[in-house]
């Protein structure tokens, strides 16, 4: 089990409101004739912290990378804060600029520095003066405990540097929503810990998130919900200690004792 | 590993160790003859069929430098020279030939008082290129830069300034309507509408515009005509231009061929298979000859001008498929990391794609230009009097210097090896540059 269960979590920000932010309805999609997502339905409360986990190819990255249209959906409804995801690019572009995303090979830009990374968007897409922008990267290098690597090139850090970077490059946009895919997964185990640190403080803060993650001490610490995904669909949610202490399904038990077998 | 093992080779380090030299016999030069030039039979033949070559080659050429002469008013006092000085078997290079034609060679049937011109814009552009290439000087620089192009051509053609302000004015008037229609609409249209009013410009308003103020406030120098241009200036001119020219519409088709629209993507393909298919020659003779028959009658369409274009779609055929080799070398995650964090398609391309895709493709861009410059020869085809064929068969036809073969092919030769060596060593720097991305 993860290290991040003994870290003790302040839970006084972590409210789940009534207000919808994510709202998915008889979504399917199909890769030619893969049929990848079938019929999901999801409802993402503000300030939820939702953990999605399956077997490899369940579809849960594809599902996440729906959310903010990196995966086009080809039936039924996705709406994000109020905005339907449609070939609309001017929609599209709305729903990425308040939709933060963190990437299992962390994807910084290599050709920028750390602080350059983190400011480009906020600078392109928000028009935010060049100073207030830096302003903000530094604040949130800060948080993610690196400023002093602002003048580096991603190149020269270690992966849960990266990693961490990417975290505060996408909080620059100021994001209401964070969506983290398998974010731990291409770290090496002493790493894995210090993005994770980042991830549950921003729990802490009360950001609505949803994690596609193999790492269960973090969705038992932090999660509300657990999101079990099988053969493109959801199989299972619950809340996590009732997920993993008395799952229902067979695939449910089936999986959990594979992780956690060992 | 088994519990009796473990038990065996019981081990703790208590001290760690330093990092030593390496024995003195595997390191310095000895080590790298060895290595490199005797590590075996073989490897020692070759060495020695090397040395041998060298020698048969440097024995031929060394003769022939050594014995050149300089000061000589024809080939025939160039070679009586040779033998008075060097016995009557010796042969010597002939450089007198190229003492007395050099300007010829540098600017073909340019009027000779008015030389300062393209020397001026030569050296003017140096100034213009220096920010474009190093990215130390100041910013402020590219301004002129940004000019050089008209006051260049405006230098070596002369004629009336007014007719280049109207020129440059064109392409501020379609920047301001791109920024105007980028608001409302998408990037496409805006180009599209960019494009617009640069064709009109240049169709309906640019010489009555420009021969109103030349009425009003006269301000010329000498014209020149093209058929006096030559030589390298020619080269030059053709080079650098269709160099500028073909790497934004390099860019362009690549992005084109890429695309997700059917349209844009049919085009690109289409317009860089047919461009790549065809015998740069075959284009030339296109410029020179057909051209004249597709126009409407009456226009003057300066043939330099004609070739230029052609030329500068040719390498822009080549250089789009050297970017997308560089755009196909970037990983997805990119784009997506671009896409997540709401950039649109240009913000994209132009910020995280380009910069790192054409990085990738320095080697190949720098390639295609080199090529390119050495092309510019070719012109000779269509009658101008390019430095390698051209002028040295003006030169040939003197009567001084009639039989004189390879001392214009040496000197030519040579210029346009330190131009493209420069060249090539300027892409490495740029390489060496760029990568402290380290990735």
């Amino acid at each position: 089990m993860s290290e991040a269960t003994q870290r003790k979590i302040d839970r006084s920000q972590m409210r789940v409101s009534d207000e919808i932010a994510i709202q998915i309805t008889g979504m399917n999609k199909w890769y030619g004739n893969f049929h990848v997502l079938r019929d999901i339905d999801l409802t993402v409360h503000k300030g939820e912290r939702i953990v999605v986990c399956g077997p490899s190819g369940s579809g849960k990255s594809t599902l996440i990378r729906c959310i903010n249209r990196l995966e086009e959906h080809q039936s039924g409804k996705i709406e994000v804060d109020g905005t339907e995801l449609t070939s609309d690019l001017k929609n599209i572009d709305k729903v990425r600029s308040e939709v933060g995303m963190v990437f299992q090979h962390f994807n910084l830009f290599p050709h920028l520095t750390i602080l350059e990374n983190c400011t480009l968007a906020p600078i392109w897409v928000r028009k935010v003066p060049k100073k207030e922008a830096e302003e903000t990267a530094m604040h949130f290098l800060r948080k993610v405990k690196i400023p002093e690597q602002a003048q580096k090139y991603p190149g020269q850090l270690s992966g849960g540097q990266q990693q961490r970077v990417a975290i505060a490059r996408s909080l620059c946009m100021k994001p209401r929503i964070m969506l983290f895919d398998e974010p731990t997964s291409a770290l090496d185990p002493e790493m894995i810990k210090e993005v994770l640190d980042t991830m549950i403080e921003l729990a802490e803060e009360g950001m609505t998130m949803i994690c596609v993650t193999h790492e269960m001490g973090f969705a038992q610490a932090v999660a509300n919900r657990v999101v079990f995904m099988d053969q493109g669909q959801v199989v299972e949610q619950n809340e996590p200690r009732e997920f993993f202490n008395n799952p229902q399904s067979d695939r449910t038990r089936l999986f959990l004792s594979q992780i956690l077998g060992h | 590993m088994s519990e009796i093992h473990a038990q065996t080779v019981r081990f703790v380090r208590e001290t760690m160790l330093p990092p030593a030299v390496p024995p003195r016999s595997e390191a310095g030069a000895v080590r790298w003859l060895r290595e490199n030039l005797f590590s075996g039979p073989v490897n020692i033949a070759l060495t020695i069929l090397g040395l041998a070559l060298l020698y048969v080659v440097l024995q031929a050429v060394v003769p022939w430098l050594m014995h050149s002469v300089w000061n000589a008013k024809s080939l025939g006092e160039c070679r009586e020279i040779v033998a008075q000085t060097w016995g009557p078997d010796a042969s010597g290079a002939c450089w007198a030939m190229i003492r007395e034609r050099w300007p010829q060679y540098l600017f073909g049937f340019y009027p000779q008082e008015l030389y300062w011109r393209p020397t001026l814009a030569f050296l003017l552009m140096f100034v213009a290129l220096a920010p474009v290439l190093f990215s130390g000087l100041p910013r402020g620089l590219l301004w002129f830069s940004a000019v050089y192009p008209m006051l260049a051509f405006w230098l070596l053609w002369g004629g009336a300034v007014w007719w280049w302000v109207v020129v440059a004015l064109g392409f501020v008037l379609a920047y301001a309507a791109f920024r105007l229609a980028v608001q409302r609409s998408s990037t496409i249209i805006a180009g599209a509408a960019a494009l617009a009013v640069l064709v009109g410009w240049s169709l309906f308003a640019i010489d009555p515009l420009a021969a109103l103020i030349q009425r009003v406030l006269p301000a010329s120098i000498a014209p020149v005509s093209s058929d006096r241009f030559g030589g390298f200036l020619l080269s030059i001119t053709i080079g650098i231009t269709a160099i500028a020219g073909s790497l934004p519409l390099g860019i362009l088709l690549a992005l084109g061929r890429r695309s997700d629209m059917p349209l844009v993507k049919m085009l690109s393909v289409a317009f860089i298979e047919f461009i790549r298919g065809v015998p740069l020659i075959t284009v030339l003779f296109v410029a020179s000859l057909l051209l004249q028959y597709f126009l409407p009658p009456r226009t003057q369409f300066d043939i330099i001008l004609r070739v230029i274009i052609m030329a500068t779609i040719f390498a822009a055929a080549y250089i789009a498929e050297v970017i997308r080799g560089g755009l196909a070398a970037l990983p997805r995650g990119q784009y997506e990391a671009a896409d997540s964090l709401g950039m649109d398609y240009w913000q994209a391309q132009r910020l995280i794609i380009m910069p790192q895709a054409l990085k990738i493709s320095i080697p190949g861009i720098v390639s295609s230009f080199i090529g390119l410059f050495k092309d510019t020869t070719l012109v000779a085809f269509v009658g101008l009097n390019d430095p390698l064929k051209g002028i040295t068969q003006v030169v040939r036809a003197d009567m001084n210097w009639k039989g004189i073969y390879w001392e214009p092919y040496v000197f030519v030769g040579a210029i346009f090896f330190l131009i493209c060596f420069g060249m090539s060593r300027y892409s490495m720097y740029l390489e060496r540059r760029l990568k402290r991305d380290n990735r």
